[in-house]
C-alpha cells in the first residue's frame, strides 16, 4: 500500500438491476481516518453502491480498491476478512437471534482473543444492549435495531464501516445519538467511515467530506462544511 | 458458560433417559421393534431438521440419501463381502461426496425451486435403484446380511432398541452442538437474512452446502441402520413418499427443535400401529390428527407446547 492511496477508491462504478442501470460511472475515495458522506434523494443509487461496495452486489463495470488493493472481485466475506463491514438499510438485524448471538456474528470470521473485550466495548457504547443481551434481537424499538446493527458491524474489527442512513425512522434524539456515536468511533477507535444519508444536514454536519449523487452520478463534491453552506445542496436536500 | 453446557447436553440426556426409561415398559419385542424403528426414524430427521429448521432449506429428496446408506449396507457385503459396519461407513462416505456434488449447483435456488430440485434429486436415487436390479434386487429389494460384532450375532429387537436408541442419543449430541457452535449461528442468520448474513462475513453458500452434506449422512446412517435391523431392503424407502414422510415429521414435530425431531418420528411411526384397529378408517383419521396437530399446535409439537408452558410459568 504506498501511503498516498486512499483506503477506498471507487473508479467509474457502474452496477444494474437487469437492463436498468442504476449507477452510471461513479468515482469516489476515502481516506483513511475520514468521515466521508454521501447524500442524495429516493432512489439516486446511495444503497447501490454500498452494496457494491460490500459485495452483495454484482458490479457491471469500473474498479474498486481496497488498501491499494484491488477488491472487485472478491466476495462478500473476502471483503469482511479485509476490513470493510456494512451496516446495511434498514438495519437487517437477525430478530430471532439472541442480541449476543446477533454481536457474535459480527465476529463470525474473527479467531483472536479479543472477541470478549470488543463485546464490552460495544455494550460499553450501548447499554441497553448488554442488558437485554439474551433476548431475542427482534424486541428492539428502531433506534436499539440501529445500535445493534453498528455494533454487530463494529465485532468485525472494520478499518472501513459503511452506514446505510443510519437516521432512517428515528426521532431526533435519537438521530443526535446516533451520529454522536459514529464520531466517537471515528475519533476513539479511529474507524473510517462512509456514510450514506438522505438526512444531509445531520451528515454533512459531522463529514471531513461529502458527495452528492443524483441518478446514478455525483453531481457535487466537497468539504462537508462547504457542502453545507452550498445554495445548490441548501435548496435541494436541506429544504432552505 | 454453565448454563451453556448444560443446556448442550440437556436434550441428548433428556432423550438418553427416555431410552432407558421406555426399555421397563416394553410389553413385548413388537414394542420393541416399533421403538426401535422411532429412534431411526427420529435420527434421520433431526439431521434434515438442521436443514430446514435451522437453515431454512427445504429438501424433498432426503430419502435418496437414506436409501444410499440402506443400499450401501445391502449391496457391498453381497458383491464384496465387506463387513456391515466397513459398508455402512462407505455408505456414508459415498453419501457425503453425493450431497456435495449435487449440493453446490442445487442450494443456489431458493423456495419452491430448491423444492422441486431436491424433489428430482430424490426421485433419480429411487429410479436408480429399482432399475439396477442385477445389484439391487431392483422393486422386490435384497436380503441384508446379519450383523456380527466381534463372532456375536447381533439380533433381537430389544438389542437393536439398544443400538438404534443410542445412535439417536449421539446423533442429538452432535446436533445439539453444532446448533450452539458459530456454525449454528450462521445457519440460523442465513436463515433469517441472506444479505445480512453475507455482509457480517459469513460464507452462505459454504454454509449450506456444510449443513446439506451433515443432514444427508444423518438420513445415510439411518437407512444404514434400518436396513440392519430389517434383514431386508426395499426401494420404497428411497422414494419420494419417505421423503414427504421425513418432512412432515421435522414440521410436525416442530422445526429447530431436536427434541420436536423425536417427537414428529413418534407420532408418524407409532401412530399408523395404533390406528390399524379402524381398518379402512386408518389413513382417514391419521390425516385427520395431522391436521389438527399443526392448526392447534402451529409452530409444531415441541415449540407450540414449550412456548405454552413458559407462558403459563410467567404469568
Ligand atoms: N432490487 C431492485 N430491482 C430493480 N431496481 C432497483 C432495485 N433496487 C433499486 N433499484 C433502482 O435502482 C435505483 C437506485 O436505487 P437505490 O436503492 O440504490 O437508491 P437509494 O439512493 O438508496 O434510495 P433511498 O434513499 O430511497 O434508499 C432506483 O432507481 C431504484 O428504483
Ligand atoms: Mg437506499
Amino acid at each position: 500500500m504506498h501511503s498516498t492511496d486512499p483506503l477506498l477508491r471507487v473508479e467509474a462504478l457502474r452496477s444494474a438491476y437487469g437492463r436498468i442501470e442504476a449507477l452510471h460511472g461513479v468515482s469516489l475515495s476515502v481516506a483513511s481516518g475520514e468521515i466521508v458522506a454521501l447524500v442524495g434523494g429516493n432512489g439516486a443509487g446511495k444503497t447501490t453502491l454500498l452494496r457494491a461496495i460490500s459485495g452483495v452486489q454484482p458490479m457491471t463495470g469500473g474498479s474498486l480498491s481496497f488498501q491499494g488493493r484491488d477488491i472487485s472481485r472478491a466476495s462478500p466475506h473476502a471483503r469482511v476478512a479485509a476490513g470493510i463491514a456494512q451496516v446495511p438499510e434498514g438495519r437487517q438485524i437477525f430478530a430471532p437471534l439472541a442480541i449476543e448471538d446477533n454481536l457474535r456474528l459480527g465476529a463470525y470470521l474473527r479467531k483472536d482473543a479479543e472477541i470478549a473485550s470488543d463485546l464490552e466495548r460495544v455494550y460499553d457504547l450501548f447499554p441497553i444492549l448488554k442488558e437485554r443481551r439474551r433476548n431475542p434481537a427482534g424486541g428492539l424499538s428502531g433506534g436499539q435495531q440501529q445500535m445493534l446493527a453498528i455494533g454487530r458491524a463494529l465485532m468485525s474489527r472494520p478499518k472501513l464501516l459503511l452506514l446505510d442512513e443510519p437516521s432512517m425512522g428515528l426521532a431526533p434524539v435519537l438521530v443526535d445519538q446516533v451520529f454522536e456515536i459514529i464520531q466517537r468511533l471515528n475519533r476513539e477507535d479511529g474507524v473510517t467511515v462512509f456514510l450514506v444519508e438522505q438526512n444531509a444536514f445531520a451528515a454533512l454536519s459531522i463529514a471531513t467530506r461529502g458527495y452528492v449523487i443524483e441518478t446514478g452520478e455525483i453531481a457535487m463534491e466537497g468539504k462537508g462544511a462547504a457542502l453545507l453552506a452550498d445554495e445548490r445542496v441548501r435548496e435541494a436536500y436541506l429544504g432552505v | 458458560m454453565g448454563k451453556l453446557l448444560s443446556h448442550r447436553l440437556a436434550v441428548p440426556v433428556v432423550i438418553a433417559l427416555l431410552v432407558v426409561a421406555l426399555s421397563f415398559a416394553m410389553p413385548s419385542n413388537f414394542y420393541y421393534r416399533v421403538a426401535a424403528l422411532v429412534w431411526i426414524s427420529a435420527l434421520a430427521v433431526i439431521g434434515l431438521n438442521l436443514l430446514m429448521g435451522y437453515a431454512g432449506q427445504v429438501s424433498l429428496g432426503h430419502a435418496g440419501f437414506f436409501g444410499i446408506g440402506a443400499y450401501a449396507v445391502a449391496v457391498l457385503p453381497a458383491q464384496f463381502g465387506l463387513h456391515p459396519l466397513v459398508a455402512a461407513l462407505a455408505g456414508a462416505v459415498a453419501t457425503a461426496a453425493i450431497a456435495f456434488l449435487v449440493g453446490r449447483p442445487i442450494l443456489r435456488l431458493k423456495g419452491h425451486y430448491l423444492a422441486v430440485a431436491t424433489l428430482g434429486f430424490g426421485i433419480l436415487i429411487a429410479m436408480t435403484i429399482s432399475n439396477e436390479a442385477w445389484l439391487t434386487g431392483g422393486p422386490d429389494g435384497m436380503p441384508v446380511e446379519r450383523l456380527t460384532l466381534f463372532g456375536w450375532r447381533v439380533r433381537g429387537a430389544d438389542t437393536w432398541y439398544w443400538i438404534s436408541g443410542g445412535l439417536l442419543v449421539i446423533g442429538a449430541w452432535i446436533a445439539c452442538n453444532l446448533v450452539a457452535s458459530p456454525t449454528g449461528r450462521a445457519l440460523r442468520a442465513l436463515h433469517d437474512s441472506e444479505v445480512a448474513a453475507r455482509v457480517a462475513g459469513i460464507d452462505v453458500a459454504r454454509a449450506k452446502l456444510t449443513v446439506f452434506v451433515i443432514s444427508a449422512v444423518y438420513a445415510s446412517v439411518a437407512g444404514s441402520t434400518l436396513a440392519l435391523v430389517n434383514g431386508f431392503v426395499t426401494p420404497d424407502k428411497a422414494n419420494f413418499l419417505h421423503s414427504i414422510e421425513l418432512v412432515t415429521m421435522v414440521v410436525l414435530g416442530g422445526m429447530g427443535s431436536i427434541l420436536g425431531s423425536l417427537a414428529g418420528a413418534a407420532i408418524l411411526v407409532v401412530l399408523p400401529q395404533v390406528l390399524t384397529g379402524f381398518h379402512d378408517y386408518e389413513h382417514m383419521i391419521l390425516g385427520l390428527i395431522m391436521m389438527v396437530i399443526m392448526i392447534v399446535l402451529r409452530a409444531g409439537i415441541v415449540p407450540s407446547l414449550a412456548a405454552f408452558f413458559q407462558g403459563r410459568r410467567n404469568k
